[in-house]
């Protein structure tokens, strides 16, 4: 039943180029660093990386934006890394806009088995171009494909030794969401301990998870920070 | 801008969030946009019992006390620092945005670029550059029971923002509820804009000169 460790080197050697990836967090907050790091070291090309934000310049995914590994992103808000509207300035990288509760419900969805779903968001504006629009009472609403990807890159706080995760505070966001719809899904765990001291603070049971990295603090320095360019 | 503008200019931000915070009730559960109006918790009264929740899955936080260290792992959707209150819970993005589409919010207070006569706001995008962000917008304005725009009366170039129609892309089908600016409060009623007061300091005349919006006084 126990899941293995791995290192995040060893993690993301799984990681083909042109693979897509959900990465979780909200800003920085909640995001799998270490995993995001050991990215840049492979040095893994053509990327689709769906997130709700790109990082902020050099830090969190912002790293990868700077490596110029990623080919295309989807996300609720790039504004956080003007990097980003550079790198598609320059022609290196698409961009794929979903208002954030369509991103979060089409993640859902798309762990649950639903291909598809019909919601109000976004009706009426540019971001339902190339959308169907049908009515449900007397509401105009745009159908929505599901997300899935090849790999979820996730971060919990604590850790059981068999998969179990709980998050804290602000750091959950999408990332219980993004552990059911990715197709191999790493953990970068803080903390882990020998069974959590009662089955119910369990937040993400282990079967939706493949292989944890314990987070290391490297140098004693924030890994917020990422890499100093 | 020189350190006296910025001061000037967070002033004016406090104004407004100062204004806004009069418009929400008792009992209410107000989602907090980015921007101005997560300053909000930061001018609250002692005595108003509001409950505030955040698009990236919590409910029941206040602003940081001064003397408090920040905890990276307890943000709003500005991405600031904000700390628990006795009543707090957390939940992940799919729940939050659950919570706003499925009409559980009382109030959304957001920013914008444009708003116009007909109530529509512009919040998002300006043509001719890639969509670089909408965040929660558009299900905040579909999702909750009562928009409450706050925002600066006029754009960094002095271009006014209250208009006829607006000219950007709207994030949108429904009108917003309340305005406020650090020129005056209005509000919808009957599908008309309605001026509900002036700010101090600020006459009528000087209202119209810089609101192209038409408005009942």
């Amino acid at each position: 039943m126990s899941v293995t460790f791995e290192t995040a080197d060893e993690c993301v050697s799984r990681i083909p180029d042109g693979a897509t990836i959900l990465v979780g967090g909200f800003g920085l907050c909640g995001q799998p660093y270490e995993l995001i790091k050991a990215l840049q070291r492979a040095g893994t090309r053509d990327l689709t990386i769906i997130s709700n934000n790109i990082g902020e310049p050099g830090r969190g995914l912002g790293i990868l934006v700077r490596s110029g590994q990623i080919a295309k992103a989807v996300s609720s808000f790039f504004s956080t890394n003007k990097e980003v509207l550079a790198a598609h300035d320059r022609g290196e990288m698409e961009l794929e806009l979903i208002p954030q509760g369509t991103l979060a419900e089409a993640i859902r969805a798309g762990g649950a088995g639903i291909p598809a779903f019909y919601t109000p968001t976004a009706a009426g504006t540019r971001l339902a171009d190339g959308h169907e629009v049908t009515m449900f009472d007397g509401k105009e609403c745009v159908l929505q494909r599901s997300i899935t990807a090849d790999f979820a890159l996730i971060y919990a706080r604590n850790a059981d030794q068999y998969g179990n995760l709980s998050y804290f505070k602000t750091e959950r966001n999408f990332n219980p969401l993004m552990a059911t719809a990715g197709g191999t899904v790493i953990a970068e765990v803080e903390h882990v301990v020998d069974s959590f001291s009662s089955p119910e603070l369990v937040a993400t049971p282990s079967l939706f998870i493949d292989v944890m990295v314990r987070k290391t603090l490297e140098n004693g320095l924030d890994p917020v920070q990422g890499e100093a360019q | 801008m020189t350190a006296a503008d910025d001061v000037l200019v967070e002033d004016v931000r406090l104004r407004i969030a100062e204004r806004t915070a009069r418009e929400l009730r008792d009992g209410e559960l107000v989602n907090l946009g980015v921007g101005i109006p997560t300053l909000i918790p930061r001018v609250m009264r002692d005595d108003q019992a509001v409950t505030f929740h955040s698009e990236n899955g919590v409910i029941g936080f206040e602003a940081l006390d001064e003397d408090a260290e920040p905890d990276p792992s307890l943000i709003n959707a500005s991405k600031q620092p904000i700390q628990e209150q006795e009543h707090t819970s957390y939940f992940d993005s799919a729940s939050s945005f659950g919570m706003i589409r499925g009409r559980h919010i009382d109030v959304a207070v957001l920013g914008a670029f444009q708003v116009d006569e007909a109530g529509m706001v512009a919040s998002w995008h300006i043509p001719g550059r890639p969509m670089m962000g909408v965040g929660g917008a558009m299900d905040l304005l579909v999702g909750a029971r009562r928009v409450i725009i706050a925002m600066t009366h006029l754009g960094p170039d002095g271009s006014p923002k209250l208009v006829a129609r607006c000219t950007l892309p709207l994030t949108a089908n429904r009108p917003f509820d309340v305005l406020v600016t650090e020129k005056a409060t209005f509000e919808r009623r009957d599908g008309r804009i309605v001026l509900k007061d002036l700010a101090q300091g600020v006459s009528l005349d000087e209202l119209r000169a810089s609101t192209p919006m038409a408005f009942d006084v």
